[in-house]
């Protein structure tokens, strides 16, 4: 518990000090969860600072969090950029960066449709050591945290998802198809995940509050890989069960938590994610109204 | 080498291609031609809640008020201009039409699909731009 708690200040320290720039009236973020996309991108102009970390402890390995500092930006109404810094701590190793990830969707259609498509392309130059876990695919398993923190292995990789989303009645149903490939000629990796989640009240009070229903979203994740271009299937692949509640505190950051299970013997057993965002409205605008 | 260079790059062509026709959609104030006659004829389930307007406001400063001002009067942000909500043409908007643009968003122009609320936060946050003077 103390090595998670000590991850912690940090990104206590980051918020504050947002706040203490001034910064008001933060939105909130769009998702819902933490591995699967929805089709809502970031509104243009707005930036968006998040901290989204996992926890957990490996059997026969050292438990370690992971964190990923994530800056979104709105460029267009159908266009987001994000820039992600990945590190991680294990127990008994060390802290180290494990490398950046750059990823823009992109949303083809200009009107709300039953289901909503996005196109998601990202590059990503991390090491070996990384332990994010934004994403599962391929045959990445559980072992594959049990090398001791080795940085020397390289992994710069193009990622691309079709984001398909859809909202009804309350209800965000998401759905996301991954192909990933390590640009060093390695075959295509795939991957899934899928999503459903809901806020806990369809109409809004009239009376201003910080714990009303429609501030929480509740929702689950199934994520896993789906093996390689030579090996496609569920063999040997890891899976994962995660519950996520969100709660958007108005005017105020968003806090999000979701136990995660391992679905099979290739998985961890227990995993834990935790994010605090905060979003920045107009962030270029107030910048020039106030150099 | 150029054919490979073909192969590689030609996919991002044809989206970027694709993007720049899909884009050429009509300009601000043109939606209201674009909602389709089923949408414009829906009614507000929140018109005769008193406490509508309220929870609508709420909605508006927690989503809104960044582009189009805390008092919805309109903002001129670097090139944007956010439209001033006590204009005209969202007084005589049916409320069909402006659940429509709250759903759909106009994309081109800058305003985000907000299908992301529930449909009874979006009727709320008409009852407030309905109410406002």
């Amino acid at each position: 518990m103390d090595f998670i708690l000590a991850s912690i200040p940090r990104t206590c320290i980051l918020f504050s000090a947002l706040a203490m720039l001034g910064v008001s009236a933060p939105l909130h973020a769009q998702e819902n969860y933490f591995v699967t996309y929805s089709h809502e991108l970031e509104e243009p102009g707005n930036l968006e600072i998040a901290a989204k970390s996992v926890t957990g402890a490996p059997q026969d390995g050292n438990p370690f969090v992971a964190t990923a500092l994530e800056f979104e930006y709105g460029i267009k109404t159908w266009w987001t950029t994000e820039l992600y810094l990945d590190g991680q701590n294990t127990a008994g190793e060390s802290t180290v960066f494990t490398g950046f990830r750059v990823e823009n969707r992109v949303r083809p259609l200009l009107r709300e449709h039953w289901i909503n498509p996005v196109l998601y392309f990202e590059f990503e130059n991390i090491n070996g050591a990384d332990k994010a876990l934004l994403e599962v695919v391929g045959h990445d398993t559980r072992e594959d945290f049990l090398t001791r923190n080795d940085r020397s292995e390289k992994a710069r990789e193009a990622e691309f998802k079709l984001i398909l989303s859809s909202n009804f009645k309350g209800w965000n149903v998401s759905e996301n198809i991954i192909a990933e490939k390590n640009l060093d000629n390695s075959p295509w990796e795939f991957g899934y995940a899928v999503g459903a989640s809901r806020t806990l009240a369809l109409a809004a009070s009239a009376k201003p509050c910080k714990f009303c229903r429609e501030n929480f979203a509740l929702g689950a994740e199934m994520y896993g890989g789906l093996g390689e271009r030579y090996s496609f299937g569920l063999a040997d692949t890891s899976h994962y069960l995660g519950y996520v509640v969100t709660w958007n505190i108005p005017r105020g950051p968003t806090l999000r938590l979701s136990p995660n299970f391992g679905l099979n013997d290739n998985s961890h057993g227990f995993l834990f994610r935790f994010m605090l965002s905060y979003e920045i409205d107009q962030i270029f605008s107030k910048m020039r109204s106030n150099p | 080498m150029t054919s490979r260079n073909t192969r590689r790059f030609g996919p991002l062509l044809l989206i970027l291609a694709l993007a720049g026709i899909l884009f050429a959609e009509p300009g601000e104030g043109e939606w209201l031609h674009k909602v389709p006659a089923r949408d414009r004829g829906r009614t507000n389930p929140f018109a005769s809640d008193s406490d509508a307007p309220a929870a609508g406001a709420k909605i508006f400063a927690e989503h809104c008020a960044s582009c189009h001002g805390e008092d919805a009067e309109g903002k001129i942000q670097g090139k944007h201009v956010r439209p001033n909500l006590h204009a005209d043409r969202i007084k005589t908007a049916k409320p069909g039409e402006l659940f429509w643009l709250l759903t759909n968003g106009s994309l081109k122009n800058g305003m985000p699909s907000w299908s992301r609320l529930p449909e009874a936060q979006r009727w709320q946050l008409i009852s407030y731009l309905k109410s406002l003077p």
